[in-house]
Protein backbone atom coordinates (compact mmCIF):
# COMPACT_ATOMS: atom_id res chain seq x y z
CA UNK A 1 0.00 0.00 0.00
CA UNK A 2 1.65 3.27 -1.18
CA UNK A 3 0.82 6.16 1.06
CA UNK A 4 -1.49 9.46 0.13
CA UNK A 5 -0.96 12.24 -1.52
CA UNK A 6 -1.79 14.04 1.70
CA UNK A 7 0.70 12.66 3.85
CA UNK A 8 3.14 12.28 1.07
CA UNK A 9 2.70 16.34 0.18
CA UNK A 10 2.70 17.52 4.00
CA UNK A 11 6.35 15.58 4.14
CA UNK A 12 7.82 17.68 1.09
CA UNK A 13 6.21 20.97 1.97
CA UNK A 14 7.83 20.79 5.93
CA UNK A 15 10.99 19.72 4.79
CA UNK A 16 11.28 22.76 2.18
CA UNK A 17 9.22 25.23 5.06
CA UNK A 18 12.02 24.26 7.67
CA UNK A 19 15.02 24.91 5.23
CA UNK A 20 16.29 21.47 4.96
CA UNK A 21 16.79 21.42 1.52
CA UNK A 22 19.98 21.48 -0.73
CA UNK A 23 17.84 21.76 -4.00
CA UNK A 24 14.27 21.64 -4.12
CA UNK A 25 13.18 20.36 -7.52
CA UNK A 26 10.00 19.71 -9.87
CA UNK A 27 8.93 19.23 -13.26
CA UNK A 28 6.40 20.68 -15.11
CA UNK A 29 4.88 18.65 -17.73
CA UNK A 30 2.92 20.60 -20.10
CA UNK A 31 4.66 23.95 -20.70
CA UNK A 32 4.71 25.53 -24.12
CA UNK A 33 8.29 23.86 -24.80
CA UNK A 34 7.22 20.46 -23.64
CA UNK A 35 8.88 18.92 -20.28
CA UNK A 36 10.95 21.41 -18.03
CA UNK A 37 12.80 19.52 -14.99
CA UNK A 38 13.94 22.62 -12.58
CA UNK A 39 15.67 23.08 -9.95
CA UNK A 40 15.49 26.08 -6.90
CA UNK A 41 18.20 27.04 -3.88
CA UNK A 42 18.39 29.12 -1.34
CA UNK A 43 19.80 31.95 -3.79
CA UNK A 44 18.26 31.02 -6.69
CA UNK A 45 17.36 28.69 -10.02
CA UNK A 46 20.22 26.50 -10.39
CA UNK A 47 18.84 24.45 -13.49
CA UNK A 48 16.26 24.24 -16.09
CA UNK A 49 16.75 21.18 -18.11
CA UNK A 50 13.78 20.29 -21.27
CA UNK A 51 12.84 16.76 -21.92
CA UNK A 52 14.59 15.71 -18.29
CA UNK A 53 15.92 11.91 -17.56
CA UNK A 54 14.67 13.19 -13.56
CA UNK A 55 17.03 10.17 -12.57
CA UNK A 56 20.13 11.39 -13.91
CA UNK A 57 19.29 15.25 -12.98
CA UNK A 58 18.46 14.16 -9.44
CA UNK A 59 21.73 12.40 -9.27
CA UNK A 60 23.83 15.64 -10.87
CA UNK A 61 21.96 18.26 -8.40
CA UNK A 62 23.17 16.08 -5.35
CA UNK A 63 26.56 16.18 -6.62
CA UNK A 64 27.06 19.45 -7.51
CA UNK A 65 24.76 21.02 -4.42
CA UNK A 66 24.25 18.06 -1.77
CA UNK A 67 22.73 14.99 -1.03
CA UNK A 68 19.38 16.69 -0.13
CA UNK A 69 17.85 16.93 -3.36
CA UNK A 70 13.75 16.57 -3.07
CA UNK A 71 10.38 17.64 -5.33
CA UNK A 72 8.99 20.29 -3.27
CA UNK A 73 6.29 22.31 -5.25
CA UNK A 74 6.10 25.63 -2.44
CA UNK A 75 10.35 26.36 -3.45
CA UNK A 76 9.33 26.70 -7.11
CA UNK A 77 6.53 28.21 -7.12
CA UNK A 78 7.58 31.59 -8.01
CA UNK A 79 9.68 30.30 -11.23
CA UNK A 80 6.77 28.21 -12.21
CA UNK A 81 4.20 31.56 -12.33
CA UNK A 82 7.21 33.32 -14.08
CA UNK A 83 7.65 30.65 -16.38
CA UNK A 84 4.49 30.76 -17.68
CA UNK A 85 3.89 34.05 -17.73
CA UNK A 86 7.00 34.65 -20.06
CA UNK A 87 5.56 31.52 -22.40
CA UNK A 88 1.96 33.11 -22.83
CA UNK A 89 3.79 36.49 -24.12
CA UNK A 90 2.90 38.34 -20.44
CA UNK A 91 6.75 38.37 -19.17
CA UNK A 92 9.58 40.15 -20.68
CA UNK A 93 11.91 39.49 -18.16
CA UNK A 94 12.39 37.09 -15.04
CA UNK A 95 12.73 38.81 -11.37
CA UNK A 96 14.21 34.90 -10.13
CA UNK A 97 18.08 35.29 -9.75
CA UNK A 98 19.94 32.31 -11.44
CA UNK A 99 22.51 30.62 -8.51
CA UNK A 100 25.62 30.20 -10.69
CA UNK A 101 27.85 29.51 -7.30
CA UNK A 102 29.19 26.03 -8.89
CA UNK A 103 29.81 27.35 -12.28
CA UNK A 104 33.61 28.14 -13.22
CA UNK A 105 34.85 31.82 -13.62
CA UNK A 106 34.60 31.81 -17.43
CA UNK A 107 31.08 30.58 -17.75
CA UNK A 108 30.04 33.01 -14.74
CA UNK A 109 31.69 36.10 -16.57
CA UNK A 110 29.59 34.94 -20.06
CA UNK A 111 26.35 34.44 -18.27
CA UNK A 112 26.78 37.29 -16.74
CA UNK A 113 26.64 39.34 -20.03
CA UNK A 114 24.28 37.00 -21.83
CA UNK A 115 21.68 38.01 -18.82
CA UNK A 116 21.84 41.43 -20.36
CA UNK A 117 20.72 40.55 -23.67
CA UNK A 118 17.59 42.03 -24.12
CA UNK A 119 14.06 40.31 -25.00
CA UNK A 120 13.66 40.73 -29.36
CA UNK A 121 17.25 40.87 -28.99
CA UNK A 122 19.62 38.76 -30.86
CA UNK A 123 23.48 38.67 -30.65
CA UNK A 124 26.36 37.19 -31.98
CA UNK A 125 28.92 34.44 -30.11
CA UNK A 126 31.71 36.62 -31.33
CA UNK A 127 29.40 39.38 -29.69
CA UNK A 128 29.26 37.92 -26.51
CA UNK A 129 32.79 36.74 -26.26
CA UNK A 130 34.35 40.09 -26.75
CA UNK A 131 31.84 41.39 -24.27
CA UNK A 132 33.23 38.81 -21.61
CA UNK A 133 36.77 39.85 -22.18
CA UNK A 134 38.17 37.47 -24.45
CA UNK A 135 37.15 38.47 -28.58
CA UNK A 136 38.27 35.05 -29.79
CA UNK A 137 36.64 32.74 -27.35
CA UNK A 138 33.16 32.46 -29.85
CA UNK A 139 33.73 28.79 -30.00
CA UNK A 140 34.22 28.63 -26.12
CA UNK A 141 30.98 30.85 -25.41
CA UNK A 142 28.79 28.08 -27.44
CA UNK A 143 29.99 25.56 -25.10
CA UNK A 144 28.96 27.52 -22.41
CA UNK A 145 25.75 28.25 -24.19
CA UNK A 146 25.20 24.86 -24.79
CA UNK A 147 25.96 23.89 -21.14
CA UNK A 148 23.77 27.12 -19.59
CA UNK A 149 22.42 25.62 -15.96
CA UNK A 150 18.96 28.10 -16.42
CA UNK A 151 17.95 28.07 -20.42
CA UNK A 152 15.33 30.49 -20.63
CA UNK A 153 16.01 32.78 -17.58
CA UNK A 154 19.37 33.21 -18.92
CA UNK A 155 18.44 34.02 -22.26
CA UNK A 156 21.39 31.75 -24.59
CA UNK A 157 18.50 30.78 -27.43
CA UNK A 158 19.35 34.98 -28.08
CA UNK A 159 22.62 34.26 -29.49
CA UNK A 160 22.73 33.12 -33.33
CA UNK A 161 25.82 32.68 -35.86
CA UNK A 162 27.37 35.81 -37.82
CA UNK A 163 25.45 35.03 -40.36
CA UNK A 164 22.29 35.05 -38.79
CA UNK A 165 21.58 31.18 -38.63
CA UNK A 166 20.33 29.92 -35.82
CA UNK A 167 23.30 27.54 -35.36
CA UNK A 168 21.91 25.53 -32.49
CA UNK A 169 20.50 24.98 -29.01
CA UNK A 170 20.99 22.75 -25.61
CA UNK A 171 17.17 22.33 -25.74
CA UNK A 172 16.82 21.27 -29.81
CA UNK A 173 16.55 23.75 -32.62
CA UNK A 174 13.36 23.79 -32.74
CA UNK A 175 13.06 25.85 -29.25
CA UNK A 176 15.22 27.89 -30.00
CA UNK A 177 12.77 29.22 -33.14
CA UNK A 178 10.18 28.93 -30.84
CA UNK A 179 11.44 31.64 -28.22
CA UNK A 180 12.59 34.04 -30.65
CA UNK A 181 9.31 33.43 -32.43
CA UNK A 182 7.63 34.33 -29.31
CA UNK A 183 9.75 36.87 -28.33
CA UNK A 184 9.08 38.49 -32.32
CA UNK A 185 13.09 38.38 -32.48
CA UNK A 186 12.20 36.05 -35.90
CA UNK A 187 9.25 36.75 -38.16
CA UNK B 1 28.29 8.25 -2.42
CA UNK B 2 24.94 8.93 -1.14
CA UNK B 3 21.69 8.50 -3.10
CA UNK B 4 19.80 12.11 -3.55
CA UNK B 5 17.15 12.18 -0.51
CA UNK B 6 14.46 12.01 -2.97
CA UNK B 7 15.07 8.22 -4.06
CA UNK B 8 16.24 7.46 -0.83
CA UNK B 9 12.78 8.83 0.47
CA UNK B 10 10.63 7.09 -2.47
CA UNK B 11 12.07 3.75 -1.77
CA UNK B 12 11.42 3.73 1.69
CA UNK B 13 8.74 6.02 2.55
CA UNK B 14 5.76 2.92 1.72
CA UNK B 15 7.59 0.68 4.00
CA UNK B 16 8.08 3.06 6.98
CA UNK B 17 4.59 3.85 6.99
CA UNK B 18 3.54 1.03 7.59
CA UNK B 19 5.38 -0.19 9.99
CA UNK B 20 4.52 3.09 11.77
CA UNK B 21 0.58 1.73 11.05
CA UNK B 22 1.40 -1.51 12.68
CA UNK B 23 2.85 0.33 16.06
CA UNK B 24 0.70 3.37 16.73
CA UNK B 25 -2.35 3.46 14.35
CA UNK B 26 -3.32 6.26 11.76
CA UNK B 27 -3.33 8.80 13.49
CA UNK B 28 -0.05 8.81 15.66
CA UNK B 29 2.12 7.57 12.59
CA UNK B 30 1.25 10.58 10.47
CA UNK B 31 3.01 12.19 12.80
CA UNK B 32 5.75 9.82 13.58
CA UNK B 33 6.17 9.70 9.41
CA UNK B 34 7.17 13.02 9.34
CA UNK B 35 8.70 13.30 12.24
CA UNK B 36 11.12 9.99 10.76
CA UNK B 37 11.47 11.79 7.46
CA UNK B 38 12.58 15.55 8.73
CA UNK B 39 14.78 14.01 11.14
CA UNK B 40 16.79 11.60 8.26
CA UNK B 41 16.52 14.83 5.88
CA UNK B 42 18.33 16.41 9.07
CA UNK B 43 21.15 14.03 9.83
CA UNK B 44 21.47 13.18 5.67
CA UNK B 45 24.30 15.65 5.16
CA UNK B 46 26.41 13.82 7.90
CA UNK B 47 25.78 10.17 6.58
CA UNK B 48 29.46 8.61 5.17
CA UNK B 49 28.22 6.72 2.69
CA UNK B 50 24.71 5.18 1.44
CA UNK B 51 24.50 1.69 2.52
CA UNK B 52 22.68 0.44 5.67
CA UNK B 53 19.81 3.62 4.64
CA UNK B 54 17.18 0.91 5.43
CA UNK B 55 17.92 -0.09 8.40
CA UNK B 56 19.42 3.17 9.49
CA UNK B 57 15.92 4.74 8.51
CA UNK B 58 14.48 1.71 10.29
CA UNK B 59 16.11 2.92 13.32
CA UNK B 60 15.17 6.13 13.17
CA UNK B 61 11.39 5.56 12.76
CA UNK B 62 11.84 3.18 15.90
CA UNK B 63 13.38 5.73 18.07
CA UNK B 64 10.50 7.70 17.69
CA UNK B 65 7.81 4.84 18.73
CA UNK B 66 9.76 4.52 21.36
CA UNK B 67 9.69 8.43 22.49
CA UNK B 68 5.52 7.60 21.66
CA UNK B 69 5.06 4.89 23.77
CA UNK B 70 7.18 6.77 26.88
CA UNK B 71 5.36 9.75 26.39
CA UNK B 72 1.79 7.61 26.65
CA UNK B 73 2.84 5.56 29.26
CA UNK B 74 3.21 6.06 33.23
CA UNK B 75 6.77 5.59 34.22
CA UNK B 76 8.43 2.41 34.87
CA UNK B 77 6.52 0.07 32.47
CA UNK B 78 9.23 0.52 30.05
CA UNK B 79 12.76 -0.74 30.20
CA UNK B 80 15.18 1.93 30.77
CA UNK B 81 17.40 2.15 27.75
CA UNK B 82 19.90 4.72 29.15
CA UNK B 83 23.48 2.96 30.48
CA UNK B 84 25.11 4.28 33.19
CA UNK B 85 27.69 6.64 31.79
CA UNK B 86 24.55 8.10 30.59
CA UNK B 87 24.69 7.27 26.88
CA UNK B 88 21.00 6.12 25.56
CA UNK B 89 22.04 2.38 24.66
CA UNK B 90 21.33 3.10 20.39
CA UNK B 91 23.92 5.24 20.38
CA UNK B 92 26.93 3.59 22.11
CA UNK B 93 25.72 0.14 19.94
CA UNK B 94 25.92 2.37 16.42
CA UNK B 95 29.93 2.32 16.75
CA UNK B 96 30.38 -1.04 17.42
CA UNK B 97 27.97 -2.16 14.90
CA UNK B 98 29.61 -0.18 12.48
CA UNK B 99 31.06 -3.67 10.42
CA UNK B 100 28.11 -5.73 10.60
CA UNK B 101 26.12 -7.06 7.77
CA UNK B 102 23.08 -4.45 7.65
CA UNK B 103 20.72 -6.71 8.22
CA UNK B 104 22.32 -8.30 11.62
CA UNK B 105 22.98 -4.64 12.44
CA UNK B 106 19.96 -3.44 12.11
CA UNK B 107 18.74 -6.37 14.28
CA UNK B 108 21.25 -6.26 17.00
CA UNK B 109 20.43 -2.38 17.58
CA UNK B 110 16.91 -3.06 17.42
CA UNK B 111 17.28 -5.68 19.86
CA UNK B 112 19.59 -4.24 21.92
CA UNK B 113 19.46 -0.36 21.95
CA UNK B 114 15.78 0.16 21.73
CA UNK B 115 14.62 -3.03 23.14
CA UNK B 116 12.13 -4.17 20.52
CA UNK B 117 10.92 -7.68 20.36
CA UNK B 118 11.64 -10.06 17.84
CA UNK B 119 8.05 -9.51 16.13
CA UNK B 120 8.30 -5.87 16.03
CA UNK B 121 11.87 -6.42 14.62
CA UNK B 122 10.73 -8.38 12.11
CA UNK B 123 8.07 -6.13 10.66
CA UNK B 124 10.67 -3.48 10.56
CA UNK B 125 13.38 -5.15 8.26
CA UNK B 126 10.20 -6.51 6.49
CA UNK B 127 11.13 -10.27 7.44
CA UNK B 128 9.58 -12.86 10.04
CA UNK B 129 10.05 -13.02 13.49
CA UNK B 130 12.54 -15.96 13.00
CA UNK B 131 14.49 -14.50 10.82
CA UNK B 132 15.16 -11.62 13.03
CA UNK B 133 16.07 -13.58 15.42
CA UNK B 134 18.54 -15.68 13.87
CA UNK B 135 19.79 -11.87 12.54
CA UNK B 136 20.45 -10.84 16.10
CA UNK B 137 22.31 -13.75 17.50
CA UNK B 138 24.41 -14.21 14.39
CA UNK B 139 25.22 -10.65 14.72
CA UNK B 140 25.80 -11.16 18.26
CA UNK B 141 27.86 -13.84 17.89
CA UNK B 142 29.92 -12.07 15.16
CA UNK B 143 30.93 -9.26 17.47
CA UNK B 144 32.04 -11.77 19.96
CA UNK B 145 34.30 -13.12 17.80
CA UNK B 146 35.47 -9.92 16.53
CA UNK B 147 36.43 -8.74 20.44
CA UNK B 148 38.34 -11.67 20.70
Amino acid sequence: MSISTDIDERFRAAAAAEGLLDVAYDVFDDTAVGPLLVGVTDRGVCRITFDPEPERELELLARLYGPRVLRASRPVDRLHRELEEYLAGRRRSFDVEPDLRVQPDFYKRVLAELALVEYGETTTYGALAARSGNPRAARAVGTVMNRNPVPIVLPCHRVVGANGSLTGYGGGLHRKELLLRLEGALL
Amino acid sequence: MIPPFETFYELHRDEIHRFLLRRLGRERAEDAFQETFLRALRAYPRLEHGAHLRAWVFTIASRIVVDDARRRRPQGELPELVTEDGLPAFEELAPLTDDLPPKERAAVVLRYGYDLTYDEIGAALGSTESAARQAASAGVRRLRKEQQ
